[in-house]
């Protein structure tokens, strides 16, 4: 009998291995899916049991948890709308945003690099507190950028161009967070819905989201770019100077912005194209270049890249198989070119920083509730988009630019500034967009900004980018060249 | 013992008995301090503060225990030293569960608490187990009334279905009840059966075994043989009928054919069982709405129609998801959600300890049973007289079968079944079935080693 006995065991046996593997299956093989399941609960309940972390710029906290008597425990608090746009909102009704979601395991605990503090409070009972999070804004430029922005529809993006590390960003208009991080239903979901219905999308970072913008003339950047790195021309590489283009294959033509040809003479150089921010050579520049050489160099500066800073950026786009006409309207950043204004700073942060790209991070440190470093930012490089030379070359076209040029609003004396202004066009009747990007001190960047204008800033076609967006990118840097 | 592989040193190991009293004294000791830390983790946890009220929690189940302890150490000298401690932990990690989902209760303002009754029931579960030590010296006695047991688990499992006393929860027939009290008769029954099936075998086992004809080079027993067999699958399947739980059901009909297969060696008879099992359970899917939503919510617990359905997979898809929050290490006592779960106090409190004690957690109490299981076994594998073998064999996977048709059902392994988890789920009966079954175990260890005769 005791052969059954022992093969009884073995049946038993089978049956408790059948167990542990199910077991295994649903904690480690399918604890995600469950976990995420829209009618799980247990993901929302567990954010309200833990402190969240704070959110601080430069020391300082801006947004904060504290404790509240009621079901929730800990009502987040947001000191300041002015970095809305980049820490988000954190809602029990409607989700959250910005920091306050890309960063939200490590603020409530439960990331894999706090596995032993989870362990502790596994132990003593007591659930995780979360990290904090140290942004790299720099608060003064943030308030020096919104106050220059003003009342204007746009963003503001500012950035250390060695390191990527981002100093400024505002976007307007905005929201403020405490009206969506309430315990009461009702007027969280009215605020919520009247922001949502809103037709300037206040709830949206313009500095890397929403539709983008059209680059008008910060684009010609990138054409010069290519067209210095192909080898085929150099910054006195000549083009017939006209007064009107008829774009090939069409009967349409296009004009200067100064509607005269550009400068005197009958041909004029790339570097003057460049420092008048003249469209009709860099139409005739494009055709030439071909649309294949500007995707790749405009590739290579981060367009139509999915890039987590760790907000998620929408990648900026250069338009595929185009006609030759449209390919002409390109070369001055029109047609179908869309262009984030944090891709605008990548592109002058790679002219600043002698032709290599670094990524932009917006998130210095991390640090645990027991004052562990759970991570630090460190310096990536994302490409090298050019040569050394043919950044300084843009440089040098950019501080003319700036002295004598189209964008001579961005000025300041006693330092050299390098900067490209934009005035795009949007539709026969629609404003301009407004841009300007530039960097100083021209011969050692301390800092990169880009600034967007949207509706013409208020004045409709009568506005440009050096009348409008360049005063605005002007005071961000004053600030550091005060220092 | 100089070059012993792994592998045969499993058999070796599960030989040496730990019978000695003392060693299980310290055991008991252990397993009060993992249940005071347990209720003292779920009181921080939850309260922030710890409190005296503990206590009742945890001093009178230890008490009880060491009754238990001191009953063996006077009668039955030589039992297992693990089958207590192993029982008691389950016990006592139940009760923390059961009083961990009160607190929650309480925070929302309900009244529905089971702890303190389960501590008493489990106190006097475990009195009931040692007065089967006290009273049964002598496991052989049994064997004389194998008729008795047989009409007694019978008239057990017809009682549910009685008019005035019989009643049915959440679909399943399995309860009788007479104003507050109510009683799940199947779960005594088990142990009647199997004293049944053991004396009724090891008297029947010689025709039973004998070869009637051979097909396919496989023995067939005669048609009278096969007598048996089919009047039990008759009855299994009138238990689906009636109780309407297919678990009460798989459970009595394995329990019967790993029985006759024990006795007679013939492994035709497990084999035609399943299959008459299986089509039983199938043609029942098809017959029965409740059997087939059963299997509906078990073949697509996830999808929305089964999990909004009445009587759907609700359940089961929130113990899934408590599981999975659970994950490796679990939220840990009294941080998880269990309170979601519906019935995670009874039913689901597999699913509510996977939770917060997670895999690990999982992995610990499954082994736990697994090593009851086998501490039976090996009462059957050493036992000298036939008829303790083939009852401590049926005891033993009689746990292990109902472990694995909870466990199963709960993990989604299975289709879903009433069947109570032995030793954690709150609930008198089952608590009273599982200790006896360790007052009987421990009494055959203890003879396991003395020649004995009727």
């Amino acid at each position: 009998m005791n052969r059954q006995v022992r093969r009884v065991g073995l049946a038993l046996t089978v049956m408790f291995i059948a167990l542990f593997a199910i077991a295994s299956s649903i904690q480690v093989v399918r604890t995600q899916s469950l976990y995420q399941d829209a009618r799980n609960v247990r993901a929302a309940y567990e954010t309200y049991k833990t402190q969240r972390g704070s959110i601080l710029v430069g020391q300082e906290e801006v947004v904060v948890s504290g404790a509240v008597n009621d079901q929730y425990r800990f009502l987040r608090e947001y000191d300041s709308v002015l970095y809305s746009p980049v820490v988000g909102f954190f809602s029990v009704f409607t989700g959250s945003a910005g920091i306050e979601r890309s960063m939200n395991s490590l603020l409530a605990g439960q990331s894999s690099a706090q596995f032993f503090e989870q362990i502790n409070a596994l132990l003593d009972g007591n659930p995780v507190t979360g990290a904090a999070v140290e942004l790299s804004l720099d608060p003064e430029l943030q308030r020096a950028a919104w106050d220059a922005l003003g009342n204007r529809k746009g963003a503001v993006v500012a950035l250390e161009p060695a390191t990527g590390r981002i100093l400024a960003m505002v976007s307007k208009p905005t929201f403020d967070a405490n009206l969506l991080s309430g315990h009461e239903y009702e007027p969280v979901n009215a605020a919520y819905r009247a922001y949502l219905e809103d037709e300037d999308q206040p709830l949206i970072n313009r500095a890397i989201a929403g539709d983008l913008y059209h680059p008008g003339s910060v684009f010609k950047l990138v054409v010069a770019a290519a067209a210095l790195e192909s080898g085929r021309y150099s910054t006195t590489t000549t083009f017939e100077n006209l007064a009107d283009y008829r774009l090939p294959g069409t009967t349409t033509t296009i004009q200067n912005s100064s509607g005269k040809t550009c400068g005197e003479g009958t041909l004029v150089t790339l570097e003057q194209a460049l420092i008048r921010s003249c469209n009709i050579p860099f139409a005739m520049l494009a055709v030439d270049l071909g649309q294949d050489r500007i995707r790749a160099q405009a590739e290579l500066m981060g367009f139509s890249d999915d890039l987590a800073i760790p907000l998620s950026v929408t990648p900026s786009t250069y338009p595929q198989e185009m006609e030759l006409s449209q390919v002409a309207l390109t070369g001055f950043g029109q047609f179908d070119v869309r262009v984030s204004p944090l891709q605008m700073a990548m592109v002058t942060a790679a002219i600043a920083n002698q032709g290599v790209l670094m990524k932009p991070q917006l998130v210095d440190q991390v640090v645990a509730s027991n004052l562990n470093v759970l991570s630090q930012l460190s310096p990536q490089v994302l490409s090298s988009p050019m040569s050394r030379e043919t950044a300084a070359l843009i440089t040098r076209m950019m501080v003319d630019s700036v002295e004598f040029g189209a964008a001579t609003n961005a000025g300041i004396s006693q330092v050299a500034v390098a900067g490209k202004t934009g005035t795009a066009q949007n539709g026969v009747e629609d404003p301009y967009t407004l841009w300007f990007t530039g960097f100083v001190p021209a011969e050692s960047p301390e800092i990169v900004v880009t600034v967007v204008v949207e509706d013409g800033g208020g004045i409709g076609q009568n506005g440009t980018g050096n009348q409008i967006a360049a005063p605005i990118a002007k005071a961000v840097m004053r600030v550091v060249m005060d220092r | 013992m100089s070059n012993v592989s792994l592998t045969s040193a499993i058999p070796l190991l599960l030989k040496a008995v730990p019978r000695s009293r003392n060693f299980e004294a310290v055991l008991l000791f252990w397993v009060a301090g993992i249940h005071a830390f347990a209720l003292s983790q779920i009181q921080l946890a939850v309260n922030q503060v710890m409190s005296w009220d503990m206590l009742l929690y945890w001093a009178p189940p230890t008490v009880s225990a060491w009754i238990l302890h001191y009953v063996l150490r006077k009668y039955a000298l030589n039992a297992d030293g693990l089958l207590l401690p192993l029982a008691f932990l389950l016990n006592g990690l139940g009760i923390a569960m059961i009083y961990r989902l009160d607190l929650a209760e309480i925070t929302r303002g309900g009244t529905d608490l089971f702890a303190e009754r389960q501590v008493w029931l489990s106190c006097f579960a475990m009195l009931i187990a040692a007065v089967v030590v006290r009273l049964i010296p002598n496991p052989l006695t049994l064997r004389r009334f194998p008729y008795l047991a047989g009409a007694g688990a019978v008239i057990l499992l017809m009682l549910p279905a009685a008019p005035v006393i019989g009643r049915t929860v959440n679909g399943a027939t399995l309860w009788v009840g007479i104003g507050e009290l109510s009683f799940q008769p199947g779960e005594i029954a088990k142990i009647l059966l199997a004293i049944f099936f053991a004396g009724y075998l090891v008297s029947r086992k010689g025709p039973l075994s004998e070869i009637g004809s051979r097909v396919l080079g496989m023995k067939i027993p005669g048609a009278k043989d096969l007598g048996p067999v089919l009047l039990f699958w008759v009855a299994s399947i009138g238990v689906l009928v009636i109780q309407r739980d297919l678990g009460t059901s798989i459970l009595y009909f394995g329990l019967f054919l790993v029985m006759i297969y024990t006795a007679t060696g013939r492994a035709f008879y497990v084999g035609i069982g399943m299959v008459m099992m299986i089509t039983g359970a199938l043609v029942a899917s098809r017959l029965f709405d409740y059997v087939g939503s059963r299997f509906e919510s078990w073949l697509n617990p996830l999808s929305q129609e089964n999990y909004t359905a009445a009587g759907g997979s609700y359940q089961l898809v929130q113990g899934l998801f408590g599981m999975a929050h659970g994950d490796v290490i679990g939220s840990g006592l009294g941080s998880g959600f269990p309170q979601l779960i519906p019935l995670a106090e009874s039913d689901f409190i597999f699913a509510a300890l996977g939770e917060e004690l997670g895999l690990a957690g999982v992995f610990a109490i499954l082994a736990i049973y697994l090593l009851i299981v086998y501490r039976g076994l090996r009462v059957a594998n050493t036992h000298q007289d036939e008829f303790s073998k083939l009852l401590a064999l049926g005891l033993a996977f009689v746990i292990g079968l109902q472990v694995f048709i909870v466990c199963g059902g709960v993990m989604g392994l299975l289709p879903l079944t009433g069947l109570t988890t032995p030793f954690l789920a709150a609930g008198g009966s089952s608590l009273l079935a599982n200790w006896s079954i360790i007052g009987l175990l421990l009494v055959l260890s203890d003879s396991s080693l003395k020649r004995v005769s009727a």
